[in-house]
């Protein structure tokens, strides 16, 4: 069995523009709805108090709202949650109340309108948790970031790394995007599957950056696009294979995972399909306008073993 | 060609053998249990102990197995819940308020595997239930204190000296001394810099008023943060202790945080009430009181007024709740003593062997009480503690005589009472108050959830990822299947070595890391297919294989690791249960792929001198090369 009869090497540098033009308008997209619309922080950044409580029976959703509004706690929110018979409480951060006591006010409240409620989780942050968790994500963001800069452009060249932390950030802004757009939770565990998919959305760029110095070595009269070309082609089957054994356990995540990993299994998959193509298309395409030649990454003293001479088709 | 050496063979089996030891315990099911530990320094958890235990059990008849001691406490097993909280009754009432029994589930692992470090992995919060805390120290309060307490020194100071000042006043941190000339404020400077080393002193005359300020220097507040930190936290041990929680954590966390972990706490309000008891002491002396005329200032009339709503300035009302009736008392505002400078507070006895509480405080303290009770014998003093603004007297005897650092409260106490007062007043003297500023409480059903949920996606993930890689690469495939079967085995391996804690992102890591690690085999195998397309003889294909890969596995692995790092430095909470198995999944990940897998194939086809196919699948071959 195998997928992929790729008969000639694929020109997809030709439609280099294209691709980057497509980028740049999700990009752009992406960038305006989270200007427009900004994430939907989660209680871990915005700080505030998250009550899951579960019921024997269905959980009335609108009983619970009205208990809780009568409690005089500010803008609340109450949803289902996972199944039908749980629901969540959101509570904002009051100033001058006891925060610490406040779900075990809101739990008795709702005791007293039916016994029948059980605490299930209760995830308080304060103000300047949140504020910190906030501003460390973005630190560990810029620190990978720096990271893998580094690291590409010790192990191959400069081009190669600004090249792919701009294909995998577009990446990032595209994940964060999708979470503006519909509103969705964006809590740490989003965070850390955002940042997972930086990492493992570069290890896809380093395959075909691996693939592009190896075939400057062994084509020596092609042309760059050609080169770049040959390089995707042959990575093509492992790329989408091995996307999709990722996505197969992030699928199984979602599915199994149940309701808190839902948005960390959906960020992951997200991730995943646009790495795809941004480390193909885009990272080669911006390292072709940068203008990598041979001469960059061909070092005279050459390793042994990679002196074979082979022509793709 | 493609054999291996039997050191790698070797290497691979000592992994394997380590590898499966370690994972085992997973697999035993959790029994109940209940652990015996101590909060008390003076008393030891030895086989004494574990022989106490055994001997209240075997009294009361309670039936229990795999009884041992280690360094957490004296742990015993039992059939089931109902033994164990039968169990918990009796020894609780045998050993007596000194020891901690708490109810825990252990491993059902045999005692070898145990000895050898072999446990279960460590889970988090969400997975077996509890409570998180994340509690801060209010450090201007604590400076705050420390301002005033230093207010009050100088004062004394001063007038010991005979300096003569306008006045003495807190501003913000630091202390101001307002003088009438100049001459008195040097000598004061003076005074005030060889008495307080802890104080730096400096000239601050404003519109033509003379005034020195006073404040700490940099090392006295780092030392007075220091200290309300630790204190804190020793505070918190005791009150945890008072809950009877198997495994809780209590550590400090950055300069000025504490950590409170408390696994398996079903009754989170109870833990959040005992925790967040934050309570200052102070001992303040008393301007009138109505209860007994054989004290001084016995004036009901006063305290009438003060409670008609003219309360005398320099003084408060507060009420004495300690006998079961609220008697009203004028205090002084002005503080002696807070909390702070109390070092115990224990139940004990007098010489009329009546019981008592025995107070000890600092020399500092001890001083202060020798003034007072010297000046105020037959006057009463009030001890108050006050929680969140709201003031307690706890108790306020009269002084029988000059005190010093050690005294003695003594009255119609019972021993519970004594008992009482005395946890009271040394919970009540905290340094600084403390804040719950994050909260994560997790239901036991839900962390069960969570287990089985987590459980679930790792499994069928990887039952669908075995299947398509075996169909995709057939012999080739089943060899990366095993590789990435020992791959998870590794991983659950080190994570029960190091007892990590295991959270609910960390299996999503563990399910994350089966389905990158996949990407090594991938990159191999799909190398190996290439280099048979182009015609290299089977032996030559896997070993250029493997070789050509490597380089490739290398670079992705790292940069990926360079992700998962920065995760652990600056992830929290949900964030780090992820980094840490995401980290040492691409360890094992690395090492499977390359160096198991290579294994394998060197073990099913090394062999053969003449090899004519892989089963790598299907290896197509473009019409067009032939040409």
């Amino acid at each position: 069995m195998e997928f992929f009869r790729i008969t000639r090497v694929i020109p997809f540098m030709k439609y280099a523009l294209v691709f980057n033009v497509i980028s740049l308008i999700t990009f752009v997209l992406a960038v305006a709805f989270l200007a427009a619309r900004g994430l939907n922080l989660g209680v871990d950044f915005r700080g505030g108090t998250v009550i899951e409580i579960a019921y024997p029976h269905a959980a009335d959703i609108s009983r619970v709202r009205s208990v809780v509004d009568k409690m005089n706690l500010g803008e609340f929110a109450v949803q289902t949650f996972g199944s039908a018979n749980s629901a969540l409480i959101r509570l904002p951060l009051k100033e001058g109340l006891s925060t610490a006591q406040l779900s075990e006010r809101v739990l008795s409240a709702l005791k007293a309108d039916d016994p029948a409620v059980t605490q299930r989780r209760v995830e308080f942050v304060g103000p300047q948790v949140g504020k910190e968790l906030y501003e460390n994500g973005a630190l560990a963001l810029l620190l990978v970031c720096i990271g893998i800069v580094a690291y590409l452009a010790l192990r191959f060249e400069w081009r190669f790394a600004v090249s792919a932390i701009a294909a995998n950030l577009h990446d990032v802004v595209i994940i964060l995007g999708f979470f503006a757009v519909f509103q969705w939770e964006f809590s740490l565990p989003v965070l850390a599957a955002v940042l997972a998919v930086l990492g493992y959305s570069v290890n896809e760029s380093v395959v075909i950056a691996d693939r592009i110095r190896e075939n400057f070595r062994k084509m020596r009269k092609a042309s760059v696009p050609d080169v770049i070309n040959s390089a995707i082609t042959s990575t093509l089957s492992r790329t989408i294979i091995t996307h999709g054994c990722t996505l197969m356990m992030v699928l199984s995540i979602l599915f199994f995972g149940g309701e808190t990993l839902h948005y960390f299994a959906l960020a992951l998959a997200i991730g995943i399909c646009f790495g795809i193509y941004s480390s193909a298309l885009v990272m080669a395409a911006l390292v072709m306008w940068l203008g990598v030649s041979r001469e960059d990454l061909v070092k005279p003293e050459k390793r042994a073993g990679s002196s074979a001479e082979k022509i793709l088709p | 060609m493609n054999r291996y050496p039997f050191w790698k063979y070797a290497l691979i089996a000592v992994a394997l053998v380590v590898g499966i030891v370690y994972t085992i315990p997973n697999f035993f099911p959790e029994v109940p249990a209940v652990q015996v530990s101590t909060s008390k320094s003076n008393l030891k958890i030895d086989s004494s102990t574990l022989q106490a235990v055994e001997d209240a059990l075997k009294a009361a008849n309670i039936p229990y197995q795999g009884e041992a001691v280690d360094a957490t406490g004296v742990k015993v097993r039992f059939a089931d819940p109902d033994t164990q909280l039968k169990a918990k009754d009796v020894l609780q009432q045998k050993l007596g308020d000194n020891y901690i029994v708490a109810l825990n589930l252990l491993s059902s692992s045999p005692k070898w595997m145990a000895s050898i470090g072999a446990l279960p992995m460590y889970l988090g919060l969400d997975l077996r239930g509890g409570v998180h805390f994340l509690l801060q120290v209010d450090m201007k309060a604590a400076l705050d204190k420390a301002a005033d307490r230093y207010l009050t020194d100088i004062r004394s100071l001063l007038r010991e000296k005979k300096v003569q000042y306008a006045g003495v006043a807190r501003e913000g941190q630091s202390v101001a001394i307002r003088f009438r000339d100049a001459a008195e404020r040097n000598r004061a400077n003076q005074e005030i810099g060889s008495a307080f080393t802890d104080l730096q002193v400096k000239e601050a005359d404003a519109g033509g008023e003379l005034k020195l300020l006073a404040s700490l220097n940099p090392e006295a507040q780092k030392r007075i943060q220091d200290s309300a930190v630790q204190q804190n936290i020793t505070i918190l041990r005791n009150r945890v202790n008072e809950l009877g929680v198997a495994e809780p954590i209590v550590q400090q966390q950055g300069s000025e945080r504490v950590v409170v972990q408390l696994p398996g706490v079903q009754d989170t309000a109870r833990a959040k009430d005992i925790l967040g008891r934050t309570a200052g002491l102070e001992f303040r002396m008393v301007e009138a009181h109505a209860s007994d005329p054989g004290a001084l200032n016995y004036d009901p009339g006063k305290i009438e007024a003060a409670i008609g709503g003219n309360v005398p300035f320099g003084t408060e009302l507060v009420y004495d709740s300690s006998h079961g009736k609220a008697e009203p008392l004028l205090v002084s505002k002005n503080v002696l003593i807070t909390g702070e400078r109390l070092s115990d507070a224990s139940p004990g006895f007098d010489q009329n062997q009546r019981n008592a509480v025995m107070i000890t405080v600092d020399g500092t303290g001890g001083r202060i009480i020798r003034d007072a009770s010297r000046e105020g014998i037959k006057r009463r003093m009030a001890i108050l503690m006050i929680e969140r603004g709201k003031k307690e007297v706890l108790t306020a005897p009269i002084i029988q005589s000059e005190l010093g650092s050690k005294f003695q409260i003594t009255g119609s106490f019972t021993s519970t009472e004594a008992q009482n007062l005395s946890l009271l007043l040394k919970a009540g003297a905290l340094a600084a108050p403390m804040e719950i500023i994050e909260e994560r409480t997790v239901g036991p059903s839900l962390g069960k959830d969570n287990i089985d949920k987590g459980f679930n996606s790792v499994i069928y993930g990887f039952i669908v990822l075995t299947i398509f890689i075996c169909l995709y690469y057939q012999l080739m495939g089943v060899i990366s299947a095993i590789s990435l079967a020992i791959n998870l085995l590794l991983l659950i391996a080190i994570l029960s070595m190091l007892q990590a804690t295991l959270t609910l992102p960390g299996i999503a890591a563990i399910a994350l890391t089966l389905g990158m690690a996949i990407d090594a085999n991938v990159l191999i195998n799909e190398r190996i297919r290439e280099e048979l397309r182009w015609g290299d003889t089977p032996h030559a294909a896997i070993q250029a294989g493997y070789e050509r890969a490597w380089n490739t596995i290398l670079d992705s692995n790292v940069t990926t690791l360079i992700a998962g790092l920065a995760l652990l430095i600056f992830g929290s909470g949900p964030v780090r249960g992820f980094a840490v198995v995401h980290c040492l999944g691409i360890m094992t990940s690395m090492f499977s792929a390359v160096f198991i897998s290579r294994g394998l194939v060197a073990l099913v086809y090394g062999g053969r001198k003449k090899l004519d196919k892989i089963s790598i699948g299907q290896v197509w071959k473009p019409a067009v090369a032939a040409a």
